[in-house]
């Protein structure tokens, strides 16, 4: 139809054989990738080799102890110890994020000071630290402020404490661990709920106010449930973080976690690497869990655009395509 | 503003309470915003059932009028009633006594607002949207918040939406279920802050039908717009501000088809 020199025309709606063949061309060639595939296979295989042939990984011996009752016991302990203190954490980082973004001077900088303190200082030295709580008092007393002070100014015997516990009863190692781990995680949440927080648009407060809502209604029915949309992935980040992060408790010392537990078999035994090796597949199977938790829990909070997206897909095959 | 009807201020003294036919008095009303003062003394007066319509350049201050309106903005001076109540003060032995929050936030439910960018909540149904301040704020039930809020999305057009989530809407429509969700709170009063300047054009005239029945109903809206078609055929009273401050006002087919100032018919001479 067409003359060489003329411009091809357009299809019109009606000429469906008229389309134009698809493209024919040879693909460019990527040798790169055939050289690098190679090598790669070679390590790959060299890697293979050494985890079978070399003795030193002991596999029997790793798979006999590894879900023998005490490390069973520590994968619980440190479960436990992740989720109770990114949930302690979670709360406390809302908590301090709205402190901080709130009106209030003094809350502001309080929030601000405690962000500042558990941010700087290492987990490892809170776990020590609180491990070691202990020492600064021997029991938990509850009672009215500076007693031992305003009491004698007015002549009054004894104490004014209602209330007293050994310290060693309360601030068990399981509770010093989880509190280093939850002061320290409520400090990077604090962060992550404040991003999230700011970003929304402001418009959804006026159109909020607007409506009669007050602050903290407003918060917790528009602000927050829009800012978990970018509170969520870090904070799945965190997670992980922090499941990894309970193998520092054993400083405290925490032994009944997962880590400590497995370094102790191989102590005892002097075969340590296959125990270390352990804890890697431990670690490793955990996370990966996690990391697919983290996938669906993403996914059902983008549901609004998804739907939307779905949408225009058929709106555009029905357009017809 | 020419004339002074009974109960509005004058010079010698602000009355403790406007009269009962008027929604909304400003009186000398400022605001800045640090040092850019961005209203320098707004008077004026919208009476129950009137439509006002506010017009004038960007930067004229008429949109930060309106947030005034209901407080969105603290007026820096001056005094602001609406529906008779000084908006987020209680007054007392000629002292001003700033409201707590949740005050402010009772006062604001009979004040209906549209914005120019929607504002719906984007991760709540078109329902949600609609149910959410009666139920929240009102207390209302869930039944009887969800059949008053099909009657209202009937009524702007759009009940086969209520499922739909705001992203999958058109601006247009988008807009209306706003319209539909301020009035779920059956406010006395309406504002409008540009609410067709984010639209397609071709959508602009479905909002703005909506808000011509609403007029017609007799509710009590100040409008600020740049739609001149709108404020001629529906407006009682048009308002041209720049710089701060209310330059000409009165009917808008008379301020419209003969500005009596040089800075409206500048302004009027570009948009019209």
């Amino acid at each position: 139809m067409n003359t060489p020199t003329e411009p091809p025309r357009p299809a019109g709606p009606s000429a469906e054989d008229s389309r134009p063949a698809p493209v024919k061309a040879v693909p460019v060639r990527h040798p790169g990738r055939w050289v690098a595939s190679g090598v790669l296979l070679v390590l790959a295989a060299m890697f293979v080799n050494m985890l079978v042939t070399n003795e030193k990984f002991n596999w029997p011996f790793m798979f006999e102890h590894m879900f023998s009752a005490p490390v069973l016991n520590g994968v619980w302990t440190t479960l436990k110890l992740t989720v109770l203190a990114m949930l302690l954490g979670i709360s406390l980082g809302i908590a301090v994020a709205v402190m901080r973004l709130s009106g209030n001077p003094v809350l502001a900088t309080l929030a601000w000071l405690y962000t500042w303190f558990f941010r700087a200082v290492p987990r490892l030295v809170l776990c020590v630290l609180f491990g070691n709580l202990g020492i600064l008092y021997q029991n938990l007393e509850l009672g009215l402020p500076f007693d031992n002070h305003w009491m004698p100014l007015l002549g009054l015997e004894g104490d004014a404490r209602f209330f007293s516990v050994p310290m060693n009863d309360v601030l068990t190692p399981f509770m010093a661990a989880l509190l280093a781990l939850a002061l320290s995680q409520g400090a990077y949440m604090a962060e992550i709920v404040r991003a999230g927080l700011l970003s929304v648009d402001k418009g959804q407060t006026e159109a909020a106010q607007a409506l009669g809502m007050s602050r903290g209604k407003t918060l917790r029915r528009i602000t927050l449930p829009q800012a978990l949309r970018v509170i969520v992935p870090p904070t799945g980040n965190e997670v992980t973080a922090m499941l990894k992060d309970t193998s520092l408790v054993s400083a405290i010392p925490l032994t009944t976690e997962l880590f400590f537990q497995l370094q102790a078999i191989g102590n005892r035994t002097f075969d340590l690497f296959p125990m270390l090796v352990a804890a890697c597949i431990w670690y490793l199977a955990i996370t990966s869990l996690l990391m697919a938790g983290q996938f669906f829990l993403e996914r059902s909070f983008t549901k609004g655009d998804r739907k939307a997206q779905a949408e225009i897909a058929i709106m555009q095959s029905k357009a017809g395509h | 503003m020419s004339g002074n009807p009974s109960g509005t201020p004058d010079a010698a003294g602000l009355p403790e309470r406007p009269a009962d036919d008027l929604m909304v008095v400003a009186d000398g009303v400022h605001k800045s915003f640090g040092r850019l003062e961005v209203l320098k003394g707004i008077d004026l007066q919208v009476r129950r059932g009137e439509v006002m319509c506010v017009v004038g350049p960007s930067g004229s201050g008429k949109s930060t009028f309106l947030r005034c309106i209901n407080h969105l903005e603290k007026i820096t001076a001056g005094r602001l009633w609406v529906n008779g109540r000084l908006m987020g003060y209680r007054e007392h032995d000629g002292r001003l006594y700033e409201l707590h929050d949740k005050q402010v936030a009772e006062q604001r439910r009979d004040i209906g607002m549209v914005f120019q960018s929607f504002n719906l909540f984007p991760h709540m149904s078109v329902m949600g949207n609609v149910i959410e301040a009666p139920v929240q704020v009102k207390r209302e039930s869930r039944a009887q918040a969800r059949a008053r809020a099909l009657e209202l999305l009937e009524r702007v057009g759009l009940a086969d939406k209520a499922e739909s989530y705001p992203r999958q809407l058109s601006g247009g429509q988008q807009q209306r279920v706003a319209i539909a969700r301020a009035l779920a709170m059956r406010p006395e009063l309406m504002l409008f802050d540009e609410p067709t300047s984010a639209l397609d054009p071709e959508l602009v005239g479905e909002v703005l039908e909506v808000m011509k029945d609403l007029a017609r109903e007799g509710m009590t809206m100040v409008v600020v717009t740049h739609e001149m078609g709108f404020a001629r055929e529906v407006g009682d009273n048009l308002v041209f501000m720049d710089g701060g401050v209310v330059v000409e006002s009165g009917d808008p087919r008379e301020v419209l088809g003969d500005p009596k100032h040089e800075r409206t018919r500048a302004f009027l001479s570009k948009v019209l």
